[in-house]
């Protein structure tokens, strides 16, 4: 199995080198098709790979010696098992969905080549990241995700609201990316080693059960995962990252690269359960979240920072459920909302495209005739991501996470709460987007339809937005779980609280999450048909100045440079002239004095220069003589 | 026949060329200065020639038929050179001539 495993990895480079060498010497439709084949060639191999998967199991891959140095052993290899087999199909599956889609929507581009050339990188490096067996490996991918994260959300550098937005992405990522490289050095004093198999399976007998070590490493990588799955207080770079084209949208900064924390903390689940405060914090930084970005999503116009936000509440959900130690519940809601957040974001491109450029949704309505393709699949997407019961993916996975938020023994009434009127919300700002979009007056002119593979992209994405709840139901409802089965050997279930379980319990749950988020599509048919009066409530002084706190991201921004970038830039103004620039400015000076004082000796007066000239050989003839 | 002690003949040509130096650097008017320097070239000619029967070598003369030919060289052209410059600028007065300083 070796073999195959690395040819996945390596053929998406493979396919980034390509196009970035010969891109700018082929013509567009050659670029495209080499793109999407390598991705293509990915993903079929990974389908190989899981078959002989199931076959034969767990596998580690050494490919070469990577680092050896006194003690640090790192060895490139990779490690297969079902959490990174389930990774690398919906990434590898997703990736070739986006691919296909981004060949038809950036045909018009400039930079063609380049932008595929940069998301066959990312899909390399996040293939290093999933299938990595030594953390130091896992790190290279996380570092090159970001990095591809960077130059994909400013491909229109020429716009320098765009280059800013890739700035801040990076930045604020990498105070996440310190925090987890200290939790890796950290992890490798206690262990001596990086390779993730190794920690985990010594980490009872290497760290003292809740002790302090276990917690400073267990925050150490929440931090790192908080960065990336951009998380409070590490979330504000994620709504300007939607500067980049909208496949990276859909693709980096929805289905996969953001869910790279959740996978991180699933990952290290031995170590993040060693410490019940580094959990705990998990938890609630989910809850936190999701409440936070929902009620921003409430209030924002452009379609794709609805969909950022929502990005980051779902993420809050499956960070929730890393907190109450539903590893599976998290994986499973990652893979849901990888295809339905993919398939939003795709839709919303074709909305987007067909409008001429136009995010703005309240400029936007009346397509539910005019492009049925991008309204079924955006319903269908809207649903999932609603949680609409029974029929669809995001249903099953979202409602595992809300009965675990209860009935593990890490759950409690606090987090059910958040988790249940989270899921009010996200109902309420999915469908509010829906009726504001496709319903209604028409407002823009329909200048392009979706292409072929367009469509091709959002029908498939759709089907499995429906179908990939079906695969791990509820107990009450049959408990037909095979996903749970497939990751039990990696991920420990959950630690079932005494007296919470129970059918009955379940039931009510599920019946109560069900009717919270039809009550939240009903508010936002409520809102849509009384717009004006909803309007009206909006305008009064105390609903602007709640419009304007939500709609900035409750003023995280604001904080931030209030905060941080202020007393930082003052700092350094402040210490802008301190010793060594004093040094290093007296010498300037001092340069100019002289130049200043020996530029006046050249009068131009030959006789002058004789008189020096004489006066010179007077003191060496008298230094001679009296010597 | 008594010869003239060398002291003599080295205070001499101190003398003039003191003389040479003290009017190159005081005259402002280039011929003046010319012949400043030639005063000085003549005052080391003397120089070696005195040191030349001193020491009974031929080099000492050899050198003052050298330096009288260098002087000839130098005044030729440092006159051509004077010429120009008065036809050009109308004066011959060394200060006046500082319009290339930097």
């Amino acid at each position: 199995m070796g073999d195959l495993l690395w040819t996945i990895v390596l053929i998406p480079f493979l396919g980034s080198a390509i196009l970035a060498v010969f891109g700018a010497f082929m013509p567009k439709k050659i670029a495209g098709t080499i793109a999407c084949a390598s991705i293509g060639i990915a993903w079929f191999l990974s389908i190989i790979v899981a078959i002989r998967f199931v076959e034969t199991g767990t596998a580690n891959v050494p490919l070469y010696r990577w680092i050896y140095v006194n003690g640090l052993h790192a060895d490139m290899s990779l490690h297969l098992d079902a959490l990174s087999m389930l990774m690398v199909g919906v990434v590898t599956f997703v990736a070739f969905l986006i691919h296909l889609y981004a060949a038809q929507s950036m045909y018009a581009e400039d930079g063609y080549s380049r932008f595929f050339s940069y998301m066959n990188l990312f899909v390399g490096f996040m293939l290093i990241l999933v299938l990595a067996a030594n953390l130091l490996v896992l790190y290279l991918g996380w570092e090159g995700v970001g990095l591809c994260s960077f130059l994909l959300i400013g491909f229109w550098y020429k716009d320098i609201k765009n280059v800013h937005a890739a700035q801040k992405a990076f930045i604020i990522t990498r105070i996440g990316d310190t925090a987890l490289a200290i939790g890796l050095f950290l992890l490798f004093r206690e262990f001596g080693t990086l390779d993730i198999q190794t920690i985990l399976s010594n980490a009872g007998r290497v760290l003292p059960f809740a002790g302090a070590t276990a917690a400073v490493i267990g925050f150490c990588l929440i931090g790192g995962a908080i960065g990336k799955s951009a998380q409070i207080p590490l979330q504000t770079w994620l709504p300007d990252a939607m500067a980049g084209p909208t496949p990276v949208s859909a693709l980096i900064h929805a289905a996969t690269m953001v869910t790279a924390g959740v996978y991180l903390l699933a990952r290290m689940h031995t170590i993040i359960s060693m410490s019940p405060a580094a959990q705990l914090s998990i938890a609630v930084i989910g809850t936190i979240t999701l409440l936070y970005a929902g009620f921003s999503a409430l209030t924002q116009v452009d379609i794709k920072r609805v969909l950022a936000y929502s990005t980051m509440s779902q993420i809050g959900y499956m960070f929730v459920a890393l907190g109450v130690g539903a590893w599976t519940g998290a994986m499973f809601h990652f893979m849901t909302h990888a295809f339905f957040k993919a398939l939003l974001f795709l839709s919303a491109g074709i909305v987007i495209d067909s409008l001429g450029g136009e995010h703005d949704i309240f400029k936007m309505g009346g397509l539910r005739t005019r492009l049925p393709i991008a309204f079924w699949t955006f319903l269908v997407g809207s649903a999932s991501l609603s949680a609409l019961p029974f029929i669809t993916a995001g249903f099953y996975s979202k409602d595992e996470i809300i009965w675990a938020e209860w009935s593990s023994q890490l759950g409690s009434i606090w987090l059910l709460a958040g988790g249940l009127l989270g899921s009010l919300i996200t109902a309420a700002y999915a469908f509010r987007v829906v009726f504001l979009v496709f319903y209604g007056e028409a407002e823009t002119e329909v200048i392009n339809k979706p292409g072929m593979l367009e469509k091709l992209a959002v029908i498939v994405l759709s089907i499995f937005s429906i179908i990939a709840g079906f695969i791990s139901l509820p107990k009450a409802l049959g408990g037909f779980d095979p996903f749970g089965r497939f990751l039990s050997g990696v991920l420990p279930h959950q630690p079932a609280a005494a007296g919470r379980s129970g059918l009955t319990a379940e039931e009510v749950i599920l019946a109560l999450s069900s009717t919270l988020s039809i009550l939240g599509i009903y508010l936002a048919y409520a809102y849509f048909k009384n717009r004006l009066a909803s309007e009206a409530l909006g305008l009064s002084p105390t609903g602007i100045r709640v419009h304007t706190f939500l709609y900035s991201g409750w003023g995280a921004d604001k904080l931030y440079d209030r905060v941080f970038a202020r007393p930082y830039k003052a700092l350094a103004t402040w210490n802008r002239n301190d010793f060594i620039d004093k040094f290093y400015s007296g010498l300037g000076a001092l340069a100019r004095y002289a130049n200043h004082n020996l530029s006046r000796t050249q009068t131009g007066k030959v006789r002058n220069y004789a008189a020096a000239v004489l006066f010179g050989a007077i003191v060496i003839a008298a230094i001679v003589l009296l010597r | 026949m008594s010869s003239v002690p060398i002291s003599h003949v080295l205070i001499l040509a101190a003398i003039l060329f003191v003389i040479g130096a003290f009017g190159l650097v005081v005259r402002r008017n280039l011929v003046f200065v010319l012949m400043s320097i030639e005063i000085m070239l003549s005052a080391t000619g003397i120089a070696f020639a005195a040191a030349g029967s001193k020491w009974h070598q031929a080099d000492g003369q050899a050198v003052v038929i050298f330096i009288f030919a260098t002087a000839a060289a130098e005044v030729a052209v440092g006159l051509s050179l004077l010429l120009r410059i008065f036809r050009r600028l109308k004066t011959v007065d060394s200060d006046k001539l500082s319009t290339m300083k930097g």
